[in-house]
């Protein structure tokens, strides 16, 4: 296989991880955020920690699996991403050490105030990779200052532009929306009501904000010039539109999965939309068209590539199919009953 | 202080709050997946209790493994991007299996176990806690051999275009012998952990009296695995000290602290380094030839002095030394108390001194381990790959003053962790186990 062809699947690949990763993760850091605005007694905010119970840390895997493939596949990005956005990623790894913390400290201590404080922790920590996450990728989109040896010449409050404010605002919302619907398949009575009617209102609040991103897109970023010369990527915008429509659809009728997986399709298509509109681009430098990372100079090695594409394709679809099977194990709503002494 | 060493020390720093929590997964996982095997085999209340009781202890551990590991993972992005961008290619690739072939399995197993006591039969669950054990030592082997290619690289070519090292050989750097000696000796030393861990915890209970048959069957049962480990992994020290000895001769002079090369060198029982001035201030109680046998095999081989290395290239002479020494020392009497331990296990109560030592013991075994890894990597100073970059020219290009920010807001962090750990720990320890079940 020749090294072009090879870097074009490690960067579908690549664009795969993280899309998986916000698909996974995004409805149990959503689910934190809605915490405090739906758990209105111990039950029911013990309720929504177990809808996340068995998931909340497979699902994390994904984030270190993204991590790990960009340090892999793509030196070069992997060197120039994390130490270019040094702060925000210490800020994102710092809360996600709180949220594992607050999961597993929680109810380890018979005391209101105890688990007040750790209500506390759970919600910021969920919030803040949210919104990181949001303003990260967005600055990946419109580029950040590196100069070609790597060096960041801007601040971690540059990043907070209106393009990365607006895209943590829709990051955090879709992330809240995708984690209502979760707690709508997996609960029952007045707090899958709630979980419902809270899903419903967000919608709007996606669909605008995700309509301001795209407009801002247009100033802030190249990512429609790939549409021009690669029309059939159109697809994608289509496909996130169709998984936008399907989750009041699928709610309305009923279907909390479906509307689930619509939500997930949109996620991913949302993602694939904004990162094949940066290819061959990973690092996109705002300073010198030169200093970007690609897909072609931050490559590794064809036999690197190779050997790691051999791992990605036997062992992806075999974390997939025990990681469903693990979904599928514990697909049940959580009730009253099930906060046994093994639960959160 | 610059970049480099903020930047050393931040690493230091979580690395060695990371590998709290390590070795008592690797070790105590073996353990709870014998014991659930128990449980299955003889269908004994009692043995569920211990996977129940232990478990627990088990996931308060846990969590903080996973979460502080995976700063770990981008720290070479943050802090050593230089490096990341050298041997990407090799060393990230072995990040990226590890990811995909061990974490996956042992975070989705280890919830379907947690969770899972009503939903599966009891040998399904069973395996469950096996599917740990093996991923957390599985993914201990590929850190290792990431770790393993910076002691000792290998199958690796320079690409001068591109100005990095690339692979050449995958099976040369998967089966690099040094990395996997480093790996028998890190897994032995953590199952000897989880054997300590419970010894200690048992003796706790057994001193008080409370709880006393189900502590009794824990002491007994891990007493003996306990030894064997002990015994195994000096040996398996000795095996590594060679592979140092051939493959690192600055390190093993460093750990020595050996200034003059030559042959038929002895072995110091006491020693105290002198790095000023080049020599040992105190160096008595030689026994001959020891140095050069334990290093090559043969009393006769010629073991290189830290004067034969240029000034550049030697590592650090004390901290390793006394590292070495650290972990030797606590290496023996870890094997006499396994030993004391087996050799009271029948008893109705051991020995209470005995039972009081073991409680006291197990902070040990942790510094043991924390001591060896100190060995390893300021022993490989100057270098971060060895013979092939130096830590200095590998270092992210961000201010200092970042680094300071974050490596202070590290220490504040993993303080109210660890301490919050171990209260948990401590807590649910001294509780023991739940009342029988109906």
């Amino acid at each position: 296989m020749e090294f072009a062809t090879l870097a074009t699947i490690w960067f579908v690949l690549w664009a795969l991880l993280w899309a998986v990763y916000f698909v996974l993760d995004g409805f149990d850091l959503g689910l934190g955020v809605l915490l405090p605005f739906l758990g209105g007694n111990e039950e029911e905010r013990r309720i929504i920690y177990n809808a996340a119970g068995p998931f909340w840390d497979g699902n994390e895997v994904w984030l270190i699996s993204a991590g790990g493939v960009t340090f892999a596949a793509f030196p070069k990005a992997y060197a120039v991403m994390f130490s270019a956005l040094y702060a925000p990623l210490l800020l994102l790894l710092f809360a996600l050490i709180f949220r594992a913390v607050s999961f597993e400290f929680r109810n380890k201590v018979e005391s209101a105030s105890w688990r007040a404080l750790w209500d506390g922790v759970h919600f910021v920590s969920n919030l803040a990779p949210c919104v990181l996450l949001g303003v990260a990728f967005a600055n990946l989109f419109s580029g950040i200052p590196v100069d070609a040896r790597g060096v960041y010449h801007g601040s971690l409050l540059g990043l907070l532009n209106l393009y990365g404010l607006t895209g943590g605002l829709l990051f955090l919302s879709i992330f809240m929306m995708h984690g209502a619907i979760w707690l709508v398949v997996k609960t029952r009575g007045s707090l899958q009501t709630r979980a419902l009617a809270t899903a419903g209102l967000l919608w709007p609040v996606v669909l605008i904000l995700l309509l301001l991103f795209l407009v801002l897109t247009i100033f802030y970023t190249d990512i429609y010039a790939n549409y021009w010369r690669m029309p059939y990527l159109i697809v994608l915008p289509l496909l996130a539109l169709a998984g936008l429509l399907g989750v009041p659809t699928m709610l309305n009728a009923g279907k909390p999965w479906l509307a689930w997986g619509s939500s997930a399709l949109f996620i991913v298509s949302v993602t694939f939309f904004g990162v094949m509109g940066m290819f061959p681009g990973m690092i996109i430098s705002s300073l010198d068209p030169a200093a970007t990372v690609t897909a072609f100079n931050g490559a590794s090695s064809p036999m690197t590539l190779k050997i790691m594409l051999g791992v990605a394709l036997v062992m992806v679809p075999i974390v997939l199919l025990y990681q469903f099977w693990m979904y599928r194990l514990f697909s049940q709503p959580v009730t009253a009953k099930d906060l046994d002494d093994h639960a959160y | 202080m610059d970049v480099v060493m903020l930047s050393r020390l931040q690493f230091a720093v979580a690395v060695f709050f990371h590998f709290i929590f390590v070795p008592l997964t690797l070790g105590l996982s073996v353990i709870l997946a014998w014991m659930e095997t128990r449980y299955v085999r003889t269908g004994d209340e009692i043995w569920k209790r211990h996977v129940k009781f232990w478990g627990k202890l088990f996931l308060i551990n846990f969590t903080l493994g996973v979460v502080t590991g995976i700063t770990l993972e981008f720290q070479f992005g943050t802090n050593w991007s230089r490096y990341s961008e050298y041997v990407g290619d090799i060393f990230g690739s072995l990040l990226a299996i590890e990811a995909t072939v061990a974490f996956f399995l042992e975070s989705t197993f280890l919830a379907v176990w947690h969770f899972g006591w009503n939903k599966l039969g009891k040998k399904a669950h069973c395996a469950c806690i096996w599917l740990v054990a093996l991923a957390g030592n599985l993914s201990a082997l590929w850190i290792i051999l990431a770790n393993g290619f910076m002691q000792h690289p290998v199958g690796y070519v320079i690409n001068e275009a591109a100005g990095r090292a690339e692979l050449s050989n995958f099976w040369e750097v998967v089966f690099n012998g040094y990395a996997w000696g480093m790996y028998a000796h890190t897994i032995l030393a953590s199952w000897a952990l989880g054997g300590f861990f419970v010894l200690g915890v048992s003796a706790w209970h057994l001193l008080r009296k409370s709880h006393m048959d189900f502590f009794r069957r824990s002491f007994r049962m891990v007493a003996p695995y306990t030894l064997a480990l002990t015994l195994i992994l000096a040996l398996s020290g000795d095996q590594q000290g060679k592979a140092v000895a051939e493959h690192q001769p600055a390190k093993l002079a460093a750990m020595e602290s050996h200034w003059e090369g030559g042959r038929n060198v002895p072995f110091y029982l006491l020693v105290w380094p002198d790095p000023e001035n080049e020599r040992n201030s105190v160096e008595t109680l030689g026994i001959p030839g020891l140095l050069s046998w334990i290093s090559f095999g043969s009393a006769d081989a010629e073991v290189k002095g830290l004067k034969d290395f240029p000034r550049e290239d030697r590592p650090p002479v004390s901290a390793t030394f006394w590292s070495f020494r650290g972990m030797v020392t606590l290496g023996a009497l870890f094997i006499a108390l396994a030993l004391a331990a087996t050799l009271q296990r029948k008893r109705e109560t051991p020995c209470p001194r005995l039972l009081k030592a073991l409680v006291w013991n197990i902070p040990l075994p942790y510094i043991g381990l924390m001591l060896g890894w100190a060995v390893a990597e300021i022993g490989r100073q100057p270098w971060i790959v060895h013979g092939l970059m130096r830590t200095s020219d590998a270092v992210s290009p961000v201010p200092s003053s970042s680094v300071a920010i974050s490596l202070g807001a590290f220490i504040v962090v993993y303080s109210v962790l660890g301490i919050l750990d171990i209260y948990l720990l401590r807590k649910y320890a001294l509780k023991g186990p739940d009342a029988q079940e109906a």
